[in-house]
């Protein structure tokens, strides 16, 4: 045979062979238990701060909690103005943050070709996820509220958030995307389908659960956001609804709210804690508990949304 | 090379060389493709089979860097399909594949089958269902699938998936049929259910299928090419190539020398 190898080296004896597994394993436990400790750190202090929040609030939740205007008189004070001021803002933050958003992400993933430009391009846009939210509202501020005119109102403000969860529907569009196999798209082209019938017959409906479930948690981080909304000029004491989308005269709906003052949930509960007695504190207790309650709402609901879209769907 | 008879030509293949960037993957590949016949693909792996077939639908296109040089006359209008005055997608309408591994659209059978047809525009109720059954019909699947239309197709088995596949491929009547390793990701049973509908489907639409499986080769076709990094070693009668192969390289590979 050729040249003679070197032997090779003598087997472990039993025992040490036990004890070396004996000693990996017992490092397999010291992690699981670091891990599991990390893990309660987290969730513990949220689940504190939750259930503090709700002792204190629950007992506040009356039904007229929700259909009173906010007072000087704490045990008379509710959060209507806030919740529909709230909804509204969100209304105007999802019809523009999702076609912009869908749109875009669709034409980085299929149509710009693969190049520097495109590369600064895609940098930016994950940069523009982290920048602090004050700073949208100060853009807001001298864009939407000055330059353009529209004031301090449901418009600016829904049109700063869904600036701010901009980048986050773009980039939950173009991870959905990136996940449709390439044998999928190849199948559509090889039937004759041009770019824009690919896009739209498989494309975006096979990627709408990841655009949605992106969609959701953008607007359940915007539903929180207090700073750009003050920037902006949402007023803390506001004692009056917007005008109501539908009227009774023709064309029976009205874009009036658009331009309306309001206020969201966020500042009101601000405006609560800023005051010394001890009621208004329980109130802003209860508010906080309705807004966790609307966003572990919406995440439940992209939960859904996102089991339901991808039934179909197997990779 | 010459065409191995007189029968009519359904494509032409002259001098075709095709590059990924710099590397020369095809080189100067000379062929007749008869019509309403199979013609097979043979070869070791990464001899340029799928590559060669790729070029025919223009699917090199779809990915950026890619040159071809040379033609491929489609009859009986003698369009070259590769210049570049040759919108990819018309070629594309004109000729069809079937891919490896099954890759049926998460939608329903129907949907599936009439996807082609409503690319071109059909919108016609009765016409796409017609068309979807004759579609299927012709690729054996049309039992086991007209009460289940409205089925998702992910929920076929491989050689039903694979079936439904050949079915969306055919229902838009095209001039040539391309197969790509159709059978490979299949079961033997699945496998010879295919191949079998290969032997019924040449009547109507000519064949250009690439194998690794030279029995299947042997079995199917009625012209073989073998390939061998990127050249054309030989093409002719299947059985002429099989049983009296006039290059060394063909008879090394077909008795196994090499793989």
């Amino acid at each position: 045979m050729a040249a003679a190898q070197p032997p090779l080296a003598a087997p472990l004896a039993l025992g040490s062979i036990r004890a070396l597994i004996a000693r990996h394993k017992r490092w397999d436990f010291i992690f699981g238990v670091i891990g599991l400790l990390a893990l309660m750190v987290g969730a513990l202090t949220f689940a504190a701060l939750f259930v503090d929040m709700a002792v204190q609030g629950i007992p506040r939740l009356k039904p007229e909690f929700f259909t009173n205007f906010p007072s000087r008189r704490a045990a008379e004070a509710g959060i209507l103005s806030a919740w529909v001021g709230s909804t509204l803002v969100m209304l105007v933050t999802a019809t523009v943050a999702v076609p912009l958003g869908v749109a875009a992400g669709v034409y980085l993933e299929e149509y710009a070709r693969k190049n520097l430009v495109t590369d600064i391009i895609e940098i930016n846009i994950t940069n523009l996820a982290g920048v602090p939210s004050i700073v949208y509202g100060l853009l807001a501020l001298g864009l939407f509220v000055y330059q353009f005119g529209f004031g301090q109102s449901i418009l600016s403000a829904g049109l700063t958030l869904a600036l701010l969860i901009l980048p986050v529907v773009i980039v939950a569009t173009r991870e959905a995307i990136r996940s449709i196999p390439q044998a999928i798209r190849e199948a559509a082209y090889a039937l004759g389908a041009t770019q824009w019938q690919a896009v739209r017959d498989h494309i975006v409906p096979y990627s709408s659960a990841g655009i949605l479930t992106g969609v959701i948690i953008g607007m359940a981080r915007a539903i929180g956001e207090t700073a750009p909304i003050i920037t902006i000029g949402a007023l803390t004491f506001i004692a009056f609804l917007p005008p109501s989308p539908v009227t009774t005269t023709p064309p029976f709906f009205s874009l009036e709210w658009l331009t309306s003052p309001f206020t969201v949930m966020p500042i009101q509960m601000f405006n609560w804690t800023s005051r010394p007695e001890a009621a208004f504190q329980q109130n802003a207790a209860a508010a906080g508990f309705v807004l966790v309650l609307m966003t572990l709402a919406m995440n439940g609901l992209a939960i859904w949304l996102r089991y339901r879209l991808r039934k179909n769907i197997k990779w | 090379m010459t065409p191995a008879t007189d029968l009519p030509l359904k494509a032409e293949v002259k001098d075709l060389s095709f590059y990924y960037g710099n590397f020369q993957a095809l080189k100067s590949l000379s062929m007749p493709v008869h019509e309403k016949k199979v013609t097979a693909l043979i070869g070791p792996s990464g001899c340029g089979k799928s590559t060669f077939l790729r070029c025919f639908n223009r699917m090199h296109d779809l990915y950026p860097g890619n040159r071809y040089v040379g033609d491929i006359r489609l009859h009986p209008d003698n369009t070259n399909l590769l210049a570049k005055t040759v919108d990819p997608i018309e070629v594309r309408m004109r000729i069809s594949m079937v891919f490896q591994k099954p890759n049926p659209f998460p939608k329903s059978i129907f949907e599936n089958v009439a996807y082609g047809l409503r690319v071109r525009g059909e919108r016609n109720r009765r016409l796409l269902e017609e068309k979807v059954e004759v579609a299927l019909r012709n690729a054996a699947l049309w039992d086991e699938a007209k009460d289940r239309l409205k089925d998702l197709a992910f929920n076929l088995s491989g050689g039903q998936q694979q079936r439904l596949c050949i079915a969306r491929a055919l229902a838009t009547d095209p001039e040539l049929l391309l197969f790509d390793e159709p059978t490979s990701a299949l079961d033997p049973i699945a496998t010879g259910s295919i191949e079998e509908l290969m032997a019924d489907l040449k009547s109507k639409v000519t064949i250009l299928i690439v194998t690794h499986n030279m029995q299947q080769a042997a079995r199917c076709s009625d012209y073989t090419a073998f390939m061998y990094l990127g050249e054309l070693i030989e093409f002719g009668d299947t059985d002429r190539v099989f049983i009296k192969p006039s290059k060394k390289q063909t008879e090394d590979y077909i008795t196994g020398r090499f793989g």
